[in-house]
């Protein structure tokens, strides 16, 4: 039956989020915006130790011992858990949410592509230890959105595989790779001759010879995520890093892999909303104070251009947000959600990259200042419509599938 | 707890429904359009659903299903699928019959219920439009003073649908100006409302859209009514509530007109070919339906909310004034790229999207008809 409350265990589970976002996250978020590069240790380990981290760990599947979260939520609900305190933590801060030691996009991939044993061996190191990270490298510098171009390769060298390639724009590809226990997932293909059938994942090691990163960007926002390229030069991993299946396959393999972002694209919206979220909380009650009141069911003819600007964030905001929920539901309940996950994706992205920048106008002078965290929004927010596909290649998924078209006859 | 899924109930409500509006509404909808003409057959059909009486208790002669805006907005949205003009006829009646229903006193109840409870169609409407750029719901100019033990009505309201047809009107009117939502109620003129005193019905209305539905408007000129004709009697009416059961449902026949132009653009992109391609292949064309479908999921969401808020017995003021405002504008950008995508073909009359898009202009113009 059609229901959009939360129930109250979950309410109160996610005031916990809150109470993350205000006290560890909001009071460093300018600091870290501008200290780009400085690593904010403490938050780290802080976040590292509270199991209420447990559940936007994505990819990792175990229940932490004596964790309730998963229980009051219902175990059916798992991704529609994450994307409600996704959303939360990015509230607090997005950067932040990024940098947050877990088995991140790594752990998304080989939660998808791995085997039993694999998701065992790999995401293991993930509830033990000191803090660590997981990152996933597709993006090259000649490939993006065209993630079947991948030009880095694995060559079967006995029982390894020997890695060559650049890769770039890795979320946290500095921590996986050299900062912590962590481990960077790798997209190389083994046959070029078979095209995207012939990609495959590999685990790379943390400190693994032959990886290095070899530059840390500087962004317009999440600047307290590190985004690093990486340079594989003979690089060698053993035979079973590579997740799945070695077979080239014409059909499925890279589909399956793909299969990741109906995961992760809801999350990837979660987090724009939270960014929308608050900066229209800022607005709100900068609105208030200067009591300037928002009049609901009036004529729309006769409100003010804020009243309206105000209330079209706010629905823009809403709808993104049924969209995200819906997406995560489906996954929840088992149904294939590709569609709506792109749906939940694009809406998000496009949503949020206008809340924020209204909300910047709306505030003249102070929207731009930095003094306050407006400003800072309007970029954190900008790249949910980038990464983890862009605006317009979630519309080309989305039409595919309403058209019933392949890639070949729409692209 | 969250879920995305009709009960069995609302699943088959959807299916028979929409396949009748799919069917036999659709073929009607553009004769109907050009003629003014809807035709009676179409309208006893749908009246067979039980679109009124399913709701009245049994006492009255009715289904005396539990009622539910969730149910009331699928309801409305697969009507206007078929055609928002037709759908809103059909309907009209629930604009007086419900608000008895949930608001009247016993004895308003008693007596009017089971007329709807009949075999034959019995149209029946509320004035509630003002004919000014501005008009507010929460700041009406049709004023009710107390006389005695009675009430005086003034004012001229419009978009008034059947209300030449039918014999009981209920007309909102301020009796407290500057109370907001507050200080409207309502009140019923029966009897064959063309020959109460002080009350003229004007011509048939023209407007650019929804032109199978006849609405008029209707002047008050001193008119009196007795207490008892006051809705809910000295209580009154929870108006506020009554608008956002009324945006529910306008709002989820905007989503059902935006819904069929969107199927009817996304089929036509399939088989129309230029430059040796069918258009929907070039992105220029497939984007704009995507974001067709995106936003058809959207606003649905949003109204659903509001909707299961209402259920719920909660106040959805905010919710169903934003969805209802943000279909306004979906529907119409929907409907208008419908139009786009058929090039040409989309402006000539021949095809329905141009149709759409005149009928969809009406969300934004008319506030306050069509109740779930
Ligand atoms: C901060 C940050 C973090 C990131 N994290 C990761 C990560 O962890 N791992 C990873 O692998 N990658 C990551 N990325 C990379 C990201 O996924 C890509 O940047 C993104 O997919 C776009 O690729 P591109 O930058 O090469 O743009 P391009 O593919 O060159 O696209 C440029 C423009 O062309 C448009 N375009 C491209 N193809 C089409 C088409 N067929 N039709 C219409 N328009 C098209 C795009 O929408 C875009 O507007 C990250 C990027 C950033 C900035
Ligand atoms: C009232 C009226 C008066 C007219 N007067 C004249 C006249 O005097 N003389 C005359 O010769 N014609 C006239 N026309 C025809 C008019 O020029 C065409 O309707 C118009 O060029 C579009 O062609 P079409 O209708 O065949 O649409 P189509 O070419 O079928 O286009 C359908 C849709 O696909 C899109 N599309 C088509 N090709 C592509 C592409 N490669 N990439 C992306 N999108 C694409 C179009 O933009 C459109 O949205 C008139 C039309 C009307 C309605």
């Amino acid at each position: 039956m059609i229901d959009f409350e939360l129930e109250p265990q979950v309410v109160n589970r996610l005031k916990m989020y809150r109470m993350v976002s205000e006290q560890m996250m909001r009071p460093i978020s300018r600091d870290c915006d501008e200290h780009e590069h400085v690593k904010p240790t403490q938050f780290y380990e802080s976040m590292w130790s509270a199991s209420a981290m447990a559940e936007v760990q994505v990819g990792n599947d175990k229940d932490k011992a004596g964790d309730g979260a998963k229980a009051d939520a219902g175990p059916k609900l798992r991704n529609l858990y994450t994307v409600l305190s996704t959303e939360e933590l990015c509230w607090g801060d997005a950067g932040l949410f990024l940098s947050t030691p877990n088995a991140g996009l790594g752990g998304a991939a080989v939660m998808a592509a791995g085997t039993a044993e694999q998701k065992e061996r790999f995401l293991k190191r993930f509830r033990e230890g000191k803090p660590k990270w997981g990152a996933m490298a597709i993006t090259e510098p000649g490939c993006g959105s065209d993630s079947a171009a991948v030009t880095t390769t694995a060559t079967r060298d006995g029982d390894h595989w020997v890695i060559n390639g650049t890769k770039i724009f890795c979320t946290a590809g500095e921590m996986a790779a050299e900062k912590s226990e962590g481990f960077v997932v790798v997209w190389a293909t083994v046959d070029k001759s078979a095209g995207r059938a012939g990609i495959k994942p590999f685990v790379v090691e943390h400190n693994t010879p032959g990886m290095d990163v070899v530059r840390v960007e500087n962004k317009l926002g999440i600047r307290a995520s590190d985004t690093a390229a990486i340079v594989f030069d003979n690089c060698r991993v053993p035979f079973d890093h590579l997740l799945g299946s070695a077979e080239v396959k014409r059909e499925g393999g890279f589909k399956d892999v793909m299969a990741t972002f109906d995961a992760t694209r809801p999350i990837v919206a979660a987090m724009a909303i939270g960014v929308g979220r608050a900066a229209l909380d800022f607005v709100r009650d900068f609105l208030k104070e200067q009591k300037v009141a928002i009049r609901y069911g009036i004529s729309p003819r006769r409100l003010t251009t804020i009243e309206r600007d105000f209330m079209e964030m706010e629905v823009q905001l809403q709808a993104a947000r049924l969209l995200t929920w819906r997406a995560a539901w489906m996954l929840d309940l088992g149904k294939r959600n590709s569609l709506e996950a792109s749906m939940a994706k694009a809406k998000a992205g496009l949503a949020v990259t206008l809340i924020t920048q209204k909300a910047v106008e709306l505030l003249g002078p102070i929207g731009y200042s930095r003094k306050h965290l407006v400003e800072k929004w309007m970029r954190d927010a900008k790249i949910n419509d980038i990464f983890e596909g862009t605006q317009q290649i979630n519309m080309i998924i989305i039409a595919r599938r309403i058209l019933g078209y392949s890639s070949k006859e729409l692209n | 707890m969250i879920d995305f899924e009709l009960s069995e109930e609302q699943q088959m409500i959807r299916d028979s429904v929409g396949g009748f509006a799919r069917e036999e509404i659709r073929a009607a909808a553009r004769p109907a359009d050009e003629s003014g003409i809807i035709p009676p057959e179409l309208v006893a059909k749908a009246w067979q659903f039980g679109l009124v009486s399913g709701a009245i208790p049994e006492q009255f002669g009715g289904g005396g299903d539990a009622r539910s805006a969730v149910t009331g907005a699928i309801v409305a949205e697969e009507l206007a699928f078929g055609d928002f003009a037709i759908a809103l006829h059909v309907l009209a009646p629930r604009l007086f019959a419900f608000p008895i229903l949930e608001m009247g006193t016993d004895e308003q109840r008693a007596k009017f219920l089971k007329h709807f409870c009949g075999a034959d169609f019995a149209a029946a409407t509320a004035a509630i439009m003002e004919p000014r750029f501005d008009f507010d719901l929460t700041a009406m100019q049709t004023i009710a003073k107390r006389d005695g033990a009675g009430f005086i009505l003034d004012g001229i309201k419009c978009n008034v649908p059947l209300a030449s047809e039918s014999n009981n009107i209920l007309v909102y009117a301020a009796t407290d100006a500057g109370k907001g939502f507050a200080g409207v109620d309502a009140f019923i003129i029966n009897r064959n409302a063309r020959d109460a005193p002080g009350v003229t019905i004007s011509e048939r209305e023209k407007n650019m859209g929804l032109k199978a539905l006849a609405t008029y408007e209707l002047t008050l000129n001193d008119c009196r009514v007795d207490a008892d004709a006051r809705l809910g009697g000295d209580k009154g009416i929870d108006f506020s509530r009554l608008m956002s059961e009324s945006r529910v449902a306008f709002a989820a026949m905007g989503v059902g007109v935006a819904n069929a132009a969107y199927e009817y653009a996304r089929d036509y992109a399939k088989e129309r070919k230029a430059f040796g391609v069918p258009i929907a292949t070039k992105q220029a064309i497939a984007f704009i339906l995507a974001d067709m479908a995106i936003e058809i999921d959207a606003s649905r969401l949003l109204i659903w909310e509001a909707a299961a808020k209402l259920d719920k017995g909660g106040d959805a003021l905010k919710e169903s004034y934003l969805a209802k405002n943000y279909v306004a504008a979906s529907a119409l950008k929907i409907t208008d790229n419908a139009v786009q995508v058929l090039g040409g073909h989309g402006y000539i009359r021949e095809h329905p999207v141009e149709m759409w898009l005149r009928n969809a202009r009406g969300l934004a113009a008319i506030d306050g008809i069509a109740t779930v």
